[in-house]
């Protein structure tokens, strides 16, 4: 079967066991183990060619630009692994479907293993050193969901969180190696990466690669110091732990380890880390395990202890370290499942995991335990059992290596660690089965069905035959040793068996065994004093180092972000004058190419006015009316700026647009208070009118250094002045640009006041339908209101003068595209002469005399410029193309006809839209339960006989 | 001539001016007429992307006035891809704004929506910088009345910080815009990137300054530290789907400093060197760890997902700042990759929220249809954090790959390997506590009778959005190298200049007047 199809089975099946939940636990556990058996089979179809010595590949392209590709290798050492997981996944998948109770989503949990099984199938088949890291977070990831499982425990949270971090840690320093790899080799093709040893090795960049591949091996493979999070993951269900947590993801770093030996080992560097951190995790793996009485923990801290095993082997280089190696992780994968199994049927049974509360089980669970003490005594290294071949070949690779100068150290640790290797494997089997029975557990246990006991039971099978017959593998061991080595180093044939004479490692083992039967009889006592001694306890300086980081995350972002948006705009402007003044001094400045202009009084004047109204407007902003009246000051000096600069268009909008506005904002002061509030210290202030000054005076030296300097060549402007009249019909050249030659802006401006306008319209309909519309129905307000609302005065007035204003309006549309003029202002001078029939008559009466609607005024304003802009496509034009005629209507004289004349319209109709929608809606605030709406236009009219209410009440308020 | 190219903006531009006229009051009526026109722009996307991916540009005069004289709009790969990956999100976001009712919940939803699109379509699509501004500010007021769409105290306090910010970036653009044209007289951008060549190394501030002051503007836009103080509360106060298409909106600005800054002020521009090129990379990197930093600091979903969009828009801005040909390529893949993710965070917030009525990070009762929820945060968060097998992971390497011969580069490795461990932990904190944490009180569940639960539709809309994350997986290779392609064509305008400064307009015949 193709590799692409063994790795891709596990994800795909990985959907069924969660499709079919509800089709019982049965079927999800059978259909996840046919998925798994596929895979398998799948896999050993492929033996042949292995055994062959040859190499399987396959490949799909999947980024060949970045060198990430979907190619697959199946060699010895690839083999090995999927063997074991594929394998051990069958059994750990019969285990698990007994496990788990009735309470528990099987569905869920097949899917996180089966998506573990396709992750880890595919770290070991990678020949893509990026598949490779996709993998090996994708094990991360379903690790964590896995320890996770049960998610009303904290324990398992906290694990699977802490597994997270400290893996992904790993897996995201092992990016940045990998990367200096490919870059150094120039290939991510593990095939190609491993023909350059020297290459690598002679690269300044090989120790940063080295280091940072190793962080994501240790963290993997719960290496010193990274070992803590590896026992907290054992909150996850038993089959998890037996099978990502001891046989297979925990291996994922070893087998690294293993796949770039060719290339990364042999120098001080790799042997110093690796050896040193797998000798110290060996031994202080084993010293922690002998003192849990948690049976799962105690097989963790073994774990643990037996992958720091594996590491010193692969750190020392030689080959023969990387053949015991091999066989040792063979040894450990088979034992080790075995024995959490055993712990899994314990705790299932008795309902209780804690070793202080168990003891006797032999007469109650014969099975497990004849399972549980061969593998321990497998653990333990007694000889007949297959790991003590392993272990005698680990003593031996030590007594030739010489660690820090010394030639005692490894060998005396490497005997430490078995020794208390021994002492918790006589531990386990003595506290927990042998001993009287006891009447004192929480649950009565007895031997499981075949469903549990047999998975280990194979397991343990194989334990025996390799250890009595070890010659079955060694052939197998072998292949994998080469395919580890490579072309390295040549791995001598040294027969793998059970006596090799009197050598010094087998008097190691002896005292390692004996020592540990020693310690178990003084076990009570050197409790005692494991207990009085201070540790550190893993988990609780991972959560403070976490909450830690929160908390410095919180001061760090927190405070940043508080909200205030005058600081935030600080900041901004800040940075902006920053960056410009950097530009600025890091820029070249020539001579002015323009004279400087003599200012007369006019001009003076007006700039006089303009300074102080705006430092008025500084000074008195809190009084709002004042600060209205001042901003109306400012505009109207620039409207006047417009019309001495010769820009009568502009003063004419900006004059209007200024009527328009305080009219709005005079509606919208109703609603608030006459004061604005100090709400910043002195000192703040201070800082901010800083801040002001500097962006004031960039503002002034910009505008003065363009104002004295040409552009670099003509303007476009030049053709707009030239082809105004010849192109777009008119001759005021700005009405021509804003219609014709830049239409198109313009259309999307009065988009832009359409939204505005539907936007207040939206939000002032959102506060009427919320909770503020009591209040605003209620409001009483802070000032005397007039008695005579709509006063006959100003009534009559803009009655009369609505049709003058609106022949103005109309005036200045006709004639704006040749004077000064156009949609929008005509857009603002009808609107204003419908204001003013608000103002004198009420909301409640004009607004009864509305024919349209003003959303649809603006929608139709919007539209109708849209479909004029499409109506030049007919013609075979771009869109928005103008095109005009002269026509001559006795007895008129000749007069344009433009289609910019309808964009126009368009203007307009979104101007008045606009405008209009925005007053409706601040009048509509403005009603109040109290105030009833006008029946008539004006309050006092002589040709009406009843005399009106007048509102007392009102008045009484005033006073 | 042909007109495909203007109808993506004059679409939405039509079609919600004629919601508002007509179908104001008929919620199904402008359901309707809003899908079947983002299903139009869809296909008119497609078309063009279909039409441009030869390496061709597509040009078209407004008003037939020519470049410079007149507003271009030019299509080139680079801008129809932004086209296509701004519709189909708007797609997606606007089935779950539908399926989750939001577009009831105030006025003229859908007519805003429209114009917010036209907006982001207008801005990839023009050739004029003057109209970018225009586009600028009618994707911003559209954006703002989407974003205070429902109303509510938090949420209006928020929309007021966002478009003051954002007046001040739009008073900003002026500056810059009136620099620009101070200097050198025209707005075209193919016409600008012409004329300052020729601006003289005697004087230099002037152009300096204008180039500064428009990255700044379109630095807002992308919210680059520390201009970036407008995104988080306005995105996590505003409506889900709303804050979902706005992970479009970052991307304009990013798209905009491609733009401008490889055609018109490109890496080697003698004139504008030794600015933006010293400290966009380090204040991009910034960006990175600020934003993951929030997302581990973070009290609140919605905040969490914010700051998650920052730093992925620091990631963008990293890949972009290096200015290279495989940079922006990488950059180009990253931001359609991180507009996916982000839009698919908002709306599992908003269903997060109608779940448990709040997203506070404390343990809550479990909320209804919690393993779907949780399922599609794990994935999401996934994305976002850029772990495998999701896209953000590929885009990371990328980024890493196209970093590796700048000078910057450890710096540049570190940080994104640890912000990418940070956001780790923060999602697996957040996910934790929301999910995991709920089944473990005790307290007894009360049925959301306010809260309206979400329809199918909503689901399926995030579905549809996660299954374009899968293909933007899946076919990486392929978008990898188109994007690289545009990439490399930025750095060759050639064709793209002679297209727009060459042809002939109304009253103007460039080869004539050469």
């Amino acid at each position: 079967m193709s590799l692409l199809l063994v790795v891709a089975l596990p994800f795909f099946g990985a959907l069924l066991p969660g499709v079919m939940n509800s089709a019982g636990r049965a079927a999800c556990a059978g259909v996840t183990f046919t998925v798994s058996l596929i895979a398998f089979i799948g896999l050993l179809t492929n033996l042949p060619t292995v055994l062959a010595g040859e190499v399987v590949t396959a490949r799909v392209e999947w980024i060949p630009a970045l060198g990430l590709n979907f190619t697959l290798m199946l060699d010895g050492l690839g083999f090995f692994f999927a063997f074991l997981i594929l394998g051990i996944g069958l059994l750990i998948i019969t285990y698990g479907r007994h496990y788990l109770s009735r309470d528990d989503n099987m569905g869920e949990f097949f899917t996180y293993l089966l998506l573990f099984q396709g992750a880890m199938v595919g770290i070991v088949l990678s020949d893509n050193v990026l598949l490779l890291l996709v993998f090996w977070e994708l094990t991360s990831l379903s690790s964590f969901l896995l320890i996770g499982y049960w998610k009303h425990l904290p324990e398992g949270r906290q694990g699977a969180r802490m597994a997270l971090a400290v893996t992904g840690m790993g897996g995201l320093a092992m990016i940045g190696g990998m990367l200096i790899l490919g870059q150094i080799v120039g290939s991510y093709d593990l095939s190609v990466i491993l023909q350059n040893r020297a290459l690598i090795q002679a690269d300044p960049l090989y120790v940063p690669a080295l280091i940072l591949i190793l962080l994501g091996c240790f963290t993997k493979s719960a290496q010193f110091p990274f070992h803590f999070w590896l026992p907290h993951a054992m909150a996850a269900p038993t089959p998890v732990s037996a099978y990502l947590h001891s046989a297979t993801m925990v291996k994922a770093g070893i087998f690294l380890m293993a796949r770039m030996w060719p290339v990364l080992s042999g120098t001080p560097e790799w042997f110093v880390i690796v050896t040193t951190a797998g000798l110290i995790t060996m031994v202080l793996g084993a010293v922690i395990a002998l003192f849990k009485h948690d049976l799962k923990a105690l097989l963790a801290f073994s774990t643990v202890s037996h992958l720091g095993l594996i590491t010193m082997l692969l750190g020392t280089g030689t080959a023969f370290g990387a053949m015991a190696a091999v066989f040792h992780i063979l040894n450990h994968a088979t034992f080790k499942a075995a024995l959490f199994m055993s712990a899994g049927i314990v705790d299932h049974e008795a309902h209780t995991r804690d070793i202080r509360r168990l003891g006797g089980l032999r007469r109650l669970m014969p099975v497990t335990f004849g399972i549980a003490t061969l593998a321990a005594l497998s653990m333990a290294g007694i000889p007949f059992l297959n790991g003590f071949l392993s272990k005698e070949m680990m003593l031996e690779e030590a007594t030739h290596t010489m660690l820090f100068g010394s030639e005692w150290l490894v060998p005396v640790l490497a005997t430490v660690g078995s020794l208390f290797s021994a002492a918790y494997c006589f531990r386990f089997i003595g506290h927990t089965f042998l001993g009287p029975v006891r009447d004192d557990y929480p649950h009565k246990p007895h031997d499981p069905g075949a469903g549990m006991w047999v998975p280990p039971a194979i397991l343990v099978t194989l334990v025996v035959v390799i250890g009595v017959a070890p010659f079955l593998v060694q052939d197998f061991v072998f292949l994998v040793a080469k395919a580890v080595i490579g072309d390295v180093a040549m791995l001598e044939v040294k027969y793998i068996k059970i006596w090799h004479g009197l050598v010094p490692a087998l008097y190691m083992s002896i005292i390692a065994v004996v020592g540990g039967l020693a310690l178990m009889l003084i076990y009570k006592p050197l409790l005692k004093v494991w207990e009085t001694t201070p540790r550190p306890e893993a988990k609780v300086i991972f959560e403070a180092i976490v909450e830690a980081a929160a908390r410095m995350a919180q001061s760090i972002i927190h405070p940043l972000h508080n909200g205030s948006f005058t600081r935030y705009a600080m900041i901004g402007l800040v940075a902006m004058i920053a960056a410009g003044y950097h530009a600025w001094t890091t820029g070249t400045v020539a001579e002015p190419v323009r004279e400087l202009q003599a200012a007369g009084a006019v001009p003076i004047a007006g700039w006089g006015m303009l300074v102080a109204a705006t430092a008025g407007l500084v000074l008195l902003h809190r009084n709002r009316l004042l600060a209205l009246i001042l901003i109306g000051i400012v505009g109207l000096m620039v409207s006047i700026g417009f019309v001495y600069l010769s820009a009568p268009d502009l003063a004419m909008t900006q004059f209007t647009v200024e009527v328009v506005t305080i009219i709005l904002l005079l509606l919208a002061l109703n609603f608030l208070p006459n004061q604005t509030p100090v709400e910043s210290t002195v000192l703040r202030r201070i800082r901010d009118a800083a801040v002001a000054v500097a962006g004031g005076l960039a503002t002034f030296a910009l505008a003065y250094h363009y104002m004295l300097r040409e552009a670099v060549t003509t303007p476009i402007s030049e053709f707009h002045l030239a082809n105004s009249y010849k192109g777009g019909g008119g001759t005021n050249v700005v009405n021509v640009i804003l219609v014709d030659f830049r239409g198109f802006d313009t259309y999307g401006e009065i988009i832009v006041l359409g939204i505005a306008a539907l936007l207040i319209y939206a939000l002032t309909e959102s506060l009427l339908n919320g909770p503020v519309r009591r209040r605003l129905l209620n409001r009483v307000p802070d000032q005397p209101r007039a008695g005579d609302m709509h006063p006959m005065m100003m009534v009559v007035l803009t009655r009369v003068i609505m049709p003058v204003v609106l022949l103005v309006g109309f005036y200045i549309f006709l004639r704006g595209h040749n004077e000064p003029g156009g949609g929008f202002i005509a857009g603002l001078i009808v609107s204003i002469a419908v204001v003013m029939q608000y103002m004198a008559s009420g909301f409640a009466w004009t607004s009864a005399r509305l024919r349209y609607p003003y959303h649809g005024v603006i929608g139709a304003g919007v539209l109708v410029a849209g479909f004029t802009g499409i109506g030049s496509w007919f013609v075979a034009q771009p869109f928005l193309t103008s095109a005009f005629t002269y026509v001559r209507i006795p007895p008129f004289d000749k007069f344009e006809l433009a289609t910019a004349a309808l964009f126009d319209l368009g203007v307009f109709l979104a101007v008045v839209g606009a405008v209009m929608l925005s007053l409706e809606s601040f009048s509509r605030l403005a009603r109040r339960a109290d105030m009833p709406d006008a029946e008539f236009p004006m309050d006092i009219d002589p040709s009406r006989s009843d005399p009106p209410p007048v509102q007392t009440a009102e008045l009484k308020e005033g006073n | 001539m042909t007109h495909w190219i203007i109808l993506p903006i004059v679409l939405p531009a039509l079609l919600a001016p004629f919601m508002v006229l007509t179908a104001r009051h008929h919620i199904g009526i402008q359901r309707v007429f809003s899908l079947a026109g983002i299903v139009g722009l869809i296909a008119l996307s497609i078309g063009l992307v279909w039409q441009v991916s030869d390496g061709s540009v597509i040009y078209y005069r407004l008003s037939d006035w020519a470049a410079p004289f007149g507003i271009v709009i030019v299509g080139d790969r680079l801008s129809t891809l932004m086209v296509l990956l701004t519709s189909v999100l708007a797609l997606f976001v606007l089935l779950y704004a539908i399926g989750s009712k939001w577009d009831e919940r105030g006025r003229h939803f859908h007519a805003l929506f429209q114009f917010q699109l036209m907006g982001i379509l207008g801005a990839f699509l023009t050739g004029d910088l003057f109209n970018l501004f225009v586009f600028f500010e009618v994707l911003l007021i559209a954006s703002y009345g989407l974003m205070i769409h429902a109303g509510g105290n938090a949420r209006l306090r928020a929309g007021v910080q966002y478009v003051l910010f954002n007046l001040i970036g739009s008073t900003l653009f002026l500056f810059a815009l009136g620099s620009i044209y101070a200097e050198t007289g025209t707005l075209n951008m193919a016409d600008l990137a012409q004329r300052v060549t020729l601006i003289g190394a005697e004087e230099t501030v002037g152009i300096r300054i204008a180039a500064v002051l428009l990255l700044l503007v379109f630095a807002i836009k992308a919210a680059l530290v520390p201009l970036h103080f407008w995104l988080p509360s306005s995105y996590a106060e505003a409506p889900a789907p709303v804050a979902a298409l706005f992970a479009i909106m970052t991307k304009v600005g990013a798209y905009a400093i491609i733009r401008v800054y490889t055609m018109i002020f490109p890496p080697e521009l003698e004139v504008t060197s030794g600015m933006h090129d010293l400290w966009l990379l380090p204040a991009a990197l910034v960006s990175l760890a600020i934003g993951m930093i929030g997302v581990l600091a973070a009290r609140k979903l919605d905040r969490l997902v914010a700051f998650s969009i920052i730093g992925s828009m620091g990631m963008v801005m990293v890949a972009i700042s290096l200015f290279t040909p495989s940079s922006i390529g990488a950059a180009l893949y990253y931001i359609v990759h991180s507009t996916l993710a982000g839009a698919i965070l908002f709306l599992i917030t908003d269903l997060v929220r109608t779940g448990r009525g709040t997203l506070d990070l404390t343990a809550q009762p479990p909320m209804m249809g919690t393993h779907m929820t949780a399922g599609m945060f794990f994935a999401g968060a996934i994305a976002m954090a850029g772990l495998p097998p999701l896209s953000g992971f590929l885009g990371k390497l990328m980024v890493l790959d196209a970093a590796y011969s700048d000078d910057l580069v450890v710096w540049v490795w570190a940080i994104v390997l640890s912000s990418s461990l940070i956001s780790v932990v923060g999602f697996a904190r957040a996910g934790s506590i929301v999910f995991w944490k709920a089944l473990g009180t005790q307290a007894t569940v009360e049925p959301a009778t306010d809260l309206s639960r979400p329809s199918a539709l909503a689901y399926a809309a995030i579905g549809g959005l996660f299954a374009l994350l899968v293909a933007h997986t899946v076919f990486a290779g392929t978008v990898h190298s188109y994007t690289t392609e545009i990439a490399e064509e930025l750095f060759d305008h050639e064709s793209y200049f002679s297209l727009v400064l060459d042809t002939p307009g109304k009253l103007s015949n460039p080869k004539e007047a050469h």
